[in-house]
């Protein structure tokens, strides 16, 4: 999609920018793609378009750094069109997507038929997260730089955890040739072994095998203090633990060069969820639905900053690999469709979070953490806008999903706000 | 006091125990009383479930609960269609989905199934119109079996409340005690369970009962002790080192019996590893009633089989 050639003015809506700590009541004037000027009661242009913004919060275009697009190789589950369509109507402008492809993007050429994809049908920017180790084996570095240079933004095996801490801690030195975050799933196996769900009260009433929080815990210990000693960017995916968030926390404050993202899931329902769904396999996913004492502590931690985005971990399956037994089915749920809805209903409206820290989540926040430009509506960056509705009511229905992918445990909720438009470089990718 | 209220089954399925209500319980037991007569007669056969058509789907190998379903079946002249798992296309690849459909397609009243995975008769409930009966999922419930001894406990002990119960073993891995704890708590026993805390799951104790650590804890003056099987092939898996050690640590013997009450009662739901978790002195000795379940496990079944049929309502 090129940018928009021309004017538009979005007026009379409520502009939040953590980037410039704005909040408040403000036109924004988009030319030919890039956002022009940001000011009270600006005088529309003859030439300009326009967009009514009254009741509706302006904010610096959303952005997942978690998704699974799918392309190439399993095109039946998402394709980089439909993932990005599903992007746009869930009110994002950007997304990263993961390496665990058909081939796996550990080359060059991966990286680039993905960003040609996105060029030729994409919905919203497309940055390509390369794989750390050549087809997520874990064994040797994958070509990171030929990679970086094609267009890719991190690294990560996502998917798989880097077992290995030796692969890890080259890893980690290698990735600051290029100044890009290396992206864990944390995760130990050998802890995990045959475990589908939360180790917990919940894992043992039902008798399946359980996931402990250690498995992640022990990965992201392992892992801060190899990035202490390699002083490389870390970014630990989709956090689920109370204790791995102590960590990152206590890292942060000694200066390790970590960052987080959590899942929406994960900030709203528990490994009860299993049970009260009578096994649904949308409550399904890698890291499992956690204790009730886990989700409280994540939710802290949105608020006192030790998380630094809120990434959907967007994993979209055909629906006959999901309609299995609950120990067979595949782990993962959509999320580009379900995350701004859940957030200002669930975050927002009780109060957990004010709603430029949410923003600042699902904007700035994981712009800064990828080193990509978005996340601001200075003057002059690209009018990557989205608008939404803060407290209008909507029902989530996986059947009017842009997604190929309806695996949601959210089918059905009714909640309060919305997306209502979202803008890629000025140019509207969403209509309300 | 309130009234005493007849009961009435309304369930379409007994998936677990979880969700009966003490009530329920007792119905089933109760029920099953009048059925045992039926074992002590030259003719044992009743035309009770004539007409009716019981699949019995076993997708993990079964001798013991497969064969006292049939018995149960035929005594109450019910048509019984037997898959199991090898040869059948329930190994072929043929998702459950598929399996319910083809299933539904047959028009069956009832369907027995046991399945390794947790939640697959859930799953299979809420696609067909027939009465599902859970035959043991994975390790999550298996609830006829916590009814069988139930209903042996009650028949030595005339109650359930009050009673002390010991259950040791393999505690992670076993749907029996699961669905025990279900009953006997919300019966009113009190329930402490024993084993290795390499085969405990976390969290035990929010299930309503105490966990011990060594056996003579566990037994200490218990009015019943059910051993569960330990599952040998978890050997090796870093569960415990050798059988020897097992049994030095929890298989049951007649010396250690001592620490019960002396009328304590032994259960097994078999298959049994003599040797491993109880030796043959005390399967084979005065307090143990392992046999006796195999029997009760009939009646209870007819019991089960019947309230699900709906033939009770079809009467009223
Ligand atoms: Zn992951």
């Amino acid at each position: 999609m090129s940018p928009y050639q021309g004017k538009l003015l979005i007026h009379g809506g409520r502009v939040i920018d953590p980037s410039q700590d704005l909040d408040e009541a403000l036109d924004l004037l988009i030319e030919d793609g890039r956002v022009a000027r940001l000011d009270g009661a600006i005088k529309k242009p003859k030439d300009a378009e326009t967009f009514d913004a009254a009741g509706l919060v302006v904010a610096p275009g959303l952005i997942d750094m978690h998704v699974h697009l799918r392309e190439p190789g399993q095109e039946y589950k998402e394709t980089v069109r439909t993932g990005t369509m599903a992007a746009a109507a869930g009110g994002f402008t950007a997304v990263a997507c993961m390496a665990n492809t058909d081939p796996v993007n550990d080359s060059r050429s991966v990286t680039e038929h993905i960003l040609l994809e996105a060029q030729r049908h994409g919905f919203a920017r497309v940055y390509p997260i390369g794989a750390i180790s050549k087809g997520l084996l874990g064994e040797e570095l994958a070509e990171i730089g030929e990679m970086v240079r094609a267009g890719a933004r991190a690294v990560s095996d996502d998917g798989k955890p880097v077992m290995s801490s030796e692969l890890m801690r080259r890893a980690l030195l290698y990735a600051q040739h290029f100044d890009i975050p290396v992206i864990q799933h944390a995760e130990d196996l050998t802890l995990t072994g045959s475990g589908v769900m939360h180790e917990g009260v919940w894992s043992t009433r039902l008798g399946l095998p359980g996931i402990p929080g250690a498995s992640e815990d022990v990965m992201v210990a392992r892992d801060l203090i190899l990035a202490e000693d390699t002083a490389g960017r870390y970014h630990v995916a989709h956090l689920s633990t109370a204790r791995s968030l102590d960590m990152v926390r206590r890292a942060k404050s000694q200066k390790i060069n970590v960052t987080c993202e959590v899942a929406p899931h994960h900030l709203i329902l528990t490994d009860e969820e299993v049970a009260k769904s009578g096994f649904s396999t949308n409550t399904k996913m890698k890291p499992p639905l956690r204790s009730e004492k886990d989700r409280a502590a994540l939710l802290n931690g949105l608020a006192d900053g030790a998380v630094d985005c809120i990434a959907s971990d967007h994993a979209p399956h055909h629906a006959d690999e999901k309609d299995v037994q609950f120990s067979v089915a595949p782990f993962g749920i959509v999320g580009l469709e379900t995350t701004l809805s859940l957030c200002l209903d669930r975050l927002v409206r009780p109060g957990i979070l004010s709603l430029p820290r949410l923003v600042h989540l699902l904007s700035t926040g994981p712009a800064r953490v990828l080193g990509v430009p978005g996340g601001t509506l200075k003057e002059g960056s690209p009018a990557d806008v989205t608008v939404f509705h803060p407290d209008a009511e909507v029902t989530l229905s996986k059947a009017s999903f842009r997604s190929k992918g309806k695996n949601t445990p959210f089918d059905g909720w009714k909640l309060h706000g919305h997306p209502v438009a979202t803008f890629l470089e000025g140019r509207r990718t969403l209509d309300g | 006091m309130t009234p005493e209220t007849p009961i009435r089954w309304r369930r379409k399925d007994l998936l677990g125990i979880a969700e009966l209500s003490p009530a329920e319980i007792e119905l089933i037991l109760d029920t099953a009383e009048s059925f045992s007569e039926i074992g002590e007669r030259a003719i044992k056969k009743v035309p009770t479930l004539r007409g009716k058509t019981v699949l019995n789907l076993f997708f993990e190998a079964s001798t013991r609960t497969r064969s006292s379903f049939e018995i149960a079946e035929k005594r109450l002249s019910a048509d019984n269609i037997n898959f199991s798992t090898s040869g059948s296309s329930l190994e072929k690849g043929e998702t459950l989905v598929d399996t319910a459909l083809n299933l539904q397609a047959m028009a069956p009243d009832l369907v027995i199934i046991r399945h390794a995975h947790p939640g697959v008769p859930h799953m299979l409930a809420k696609r067909i119109k027939a009465g599902v009966i859970n035959a043991g999922d994975g390790a999550h419930e298996h609830p006829t079996q916590a009814l069988l001894d139930a209903f042996t406990i009650r028949r030595h002990k005339g109650r359930l409340a009050g009673l002390k119960v010991a259950i040791l073993g393999d505690i992670e891995h076993s749907r029996v005690v699961r669905s025990n704890i279900h009953l006997l708590n919300k019966m009113g026993a009190k329930v402490t369970i024993g084993g290795p805390r390499t085969l405990m799951p976390v969290e035990m104790e929010a299930m309503g009962v105490e966990v011990a650590y060594t056996l003579e804890d566990a037994i200490r003056d218990a009015d019943v002790i059910m051993m569960l099987r330990v599952q040998l092939e978890r050997l090796g898996r870093m569960a415990f080192p050798s059988v020897k050690e097992y049994f030095q640590l929890f298989g049951l013997t007649t010396a250690r019996l001592a620490a019960a009450r002396d009328d304590v009662i032994i259960m097994h739901p078999g298959p049994m590893n003599r040797g491993t978790e109880i030796a043959s002195e005390v399967a084979d000795g005065p307090y143990s009633v392992i046999l006796e379940q195999v029997t009760h496990g009939v009646s209870v079944r007819m019991a089960i089989l019947y309230l699900l049929s709906g033939v009770h309502e079809e009467t009223v």
